[in-house]
């Protein structure tokens, strides 16, 4: 991932303005095909009607968008857009564990 | 034993996208046979297919309910919802806690778990679509419409390859005969047009790489087809209660199994099922006007079926009218018994015998009248519908006209 996509920003403090969350917005709205002026760093899952398995669908979709790994772990912990903003921030900046991602097939060797 | 009755119809299939279109396709003749597209086919010996072409699933549902079902299972809301629409029932709660779906489908969501296997098999991708589980189940499409409508009742799917959705009416005929419930949803949906799929057809040798002209003595083979077929079932007092009027009535069903070959067809099964079947209507030969054939165009099946069609009717087959409207629409699978069954049905509504289409030239060893390239107006009483699956199992389902 390239760094100029997040500039400097601390993983804790996300600021609705920066690309990073504006890709996370996007892919949320997108997965539940929402218009992305639905999906603000503030709304819980609850008021974007996101059950566990939209939420596994979301999780999807950004480790494809951000090429990272999220643990299991972490899915558990994730209840609102902004838990989602952080830790995708945090793995993007390789401050949690599970960055690598690596597939098994022929294009990737 | 309860009577029991069709009041309401959904298709969607090559040949047409709502009952209306699909009748007018099987008294014109109408294929909906085209070049398959969407999949990857270059390197097939076969081009061809019976495609939905224009599907749109935000009309049955939302596209947040599409993204979660494979396309076999949007066929079957689609289908689902144009027979309940076509039936009038108003959903209370008690019907909502009794009524069941029996669904058939043969391949379920094999194109979506094919994709999944693409991404990692073949694309290198780390990861496949968190859906690819829930999509490919073979229950999909059942579920789905369970959700639409709040159905609580029995619902759930068979899975007997080319008869599934047959076994899954008759299903639905037995649960709504003996008291079971008093209204189902029963038929099948399929949606196999992807490269894997298409690429084990075509290791099997039997689709043909031209046209599908069954029963005719130059047939080359099958052609896939997909979509769906959904009946509303419900008992005769219950139609008639609620001031329904009814299509036709289920009267038969009989099933069997060869144990004879995993794909060879025999006939001595296949006219089990059909005895079985008149005999559960309490009919006899005789009072049959209509075959809709199982038909699929191999040199194998339309043999075997003539010679059960023989053994089943005795010298009234001669009388028949017999037609294979798979030419028109393709062998759409797990579909295809009820897809079928509905042919029938509005067959006997209608007054007309469907044509078999692409018919060139009599074969001595397929000797009965199978209603060549046009449609024939007739009036007959009874009709049945024949399924006969890969793996040696039968089913055919008994049709009276109202």
């Amino acid at each position: 991932m390239p760094d100029e996509m997040i500039p400097g920003a601390p993983a804790t403090t996300a600021s609705p303005e920066d690309d990073l969350t504006r890709r996370v917005l996007r892919i949320i709205a997108e997965t539940q095909r929402k218009d992305v002026s639905q999906v603000t760093i503030e709304s819980s899952f609850e008021e974007l009607g996101i059950d566990s398995m939209d939420g596994v669908n979301i999780v999807f979709a950004l480790e494809n968008e951000f090429n990272i790994n999220v643990p299991d772990e972490e899915v558990k912990t994730i209840r609102s857009v902004r838990d989602m903003v952080d830790g995708v921030r945090k793995l993007v900046l390789g401050e949690a564990p599970g960055t690598a991602s690596v597939g098994h097939g022929p294009a990737a060797s | 034993m309860r009577r029991v009755v069709i009041t309401g119809i959904g298709v969607i299939c090559a040949n047409g996208r709502n009952k209306t279109e699909f009748l007018n396709a099987l008294k014109n003749g109408t294929s909906g046979i085209t070049r398959i597209e969407g999949a990857e086919i270059d390197d097939l010996r076969f081009q061809c297919g019976g495609q939905v072409h224009g599907f749109d699933p935000a009309e049955y549902m939302s596209l947040k309910e599409a993204d979660m079902v494979d396309r076999f299972a949007q066929f079957a809301v689609a289908a689902a919802t144009q027979a309940v629409e076509d039936s009038g029932i108003e959903w209370t709660d008690e019907l909502r806690d009794t009524s069941a779906i029996v669904t058939g489908s043969c391949v379920g969501g094999q194109a979506t778990e094919n994709q999944g296997f693409y991404d990692v098999y073949k694309m290198g991708k780390p990861r496949v679509h968190p859906m690819t589980i829930p999509k490919t189940m073979a229950n999909g499409g059942a579920s789905a419409i369970s959700l639409k409508y709040g159905i609580t009742g029995p619902v759930f799917t068979i899975a007997t390859a080319c008869s599934s959705s047959a076994h899954a009416l008759g299903q639905a005929l037995m649960m709504v005969r003996s008291g079971m419930c008093d209204f189902a949803i029963g038929g099948g949906s399929e949606a196999p047009m992807s490269y894997g799929i298409l690429k084990a057809w075509e290791a099997m040798r039997v689709v043909s790489p031209t046209v599908c002209r069954p029963f005719s003595k130059d047939r080359n083979g099958m052609m896939l087809g997909e979509g769906a077929a959904m009946l509303t079932i419900e008992s005769l007092d219950h139609a008639l209660a609620r001031g329904a009027k009814p299509i036709a009535e289920i009267v038969g069903f009989g099933m069997s199994s060869d144990a004879h070959h995993i794909t060879q067809p025999s006939a001595e099964g296949a006219a089990k099922a059909i005895r079985l079947a008149l005999n559960d209507a309490g009919i006899s030969p005789e009072q049959v006007g209509y075959v809709n054939a199982h038909g699929t165009g191999t040199t194998v099946n339309d043999v075997t079926e003539t010679r059960a069609l023989h053994m089943a009717f005795g010298s009234h087959a001669s009388k028949l009218a017999i037609s294979s409207t798979k030419a028109m629409h393709g062998h759409t699978l797990g579909a295809a018994g009820a897809l079928e069954s509905t042919a029938a049905i509005m067959a006997l509504a209608h007054g007309f015998a469907p044509p078999t289409i692409h018919y060139n030239e009599p074969d001595p060893e397929c000797d009965l009248d199978y209603v060549p390239n046009c449609a024939r107006k007739c009036d007959f009483e009874y009709a049945i519908s024949n399924s006969f699956a890969f793996g040696g199992l039968n089913a055919v389902l008994a049709f009276r006209r109202i």
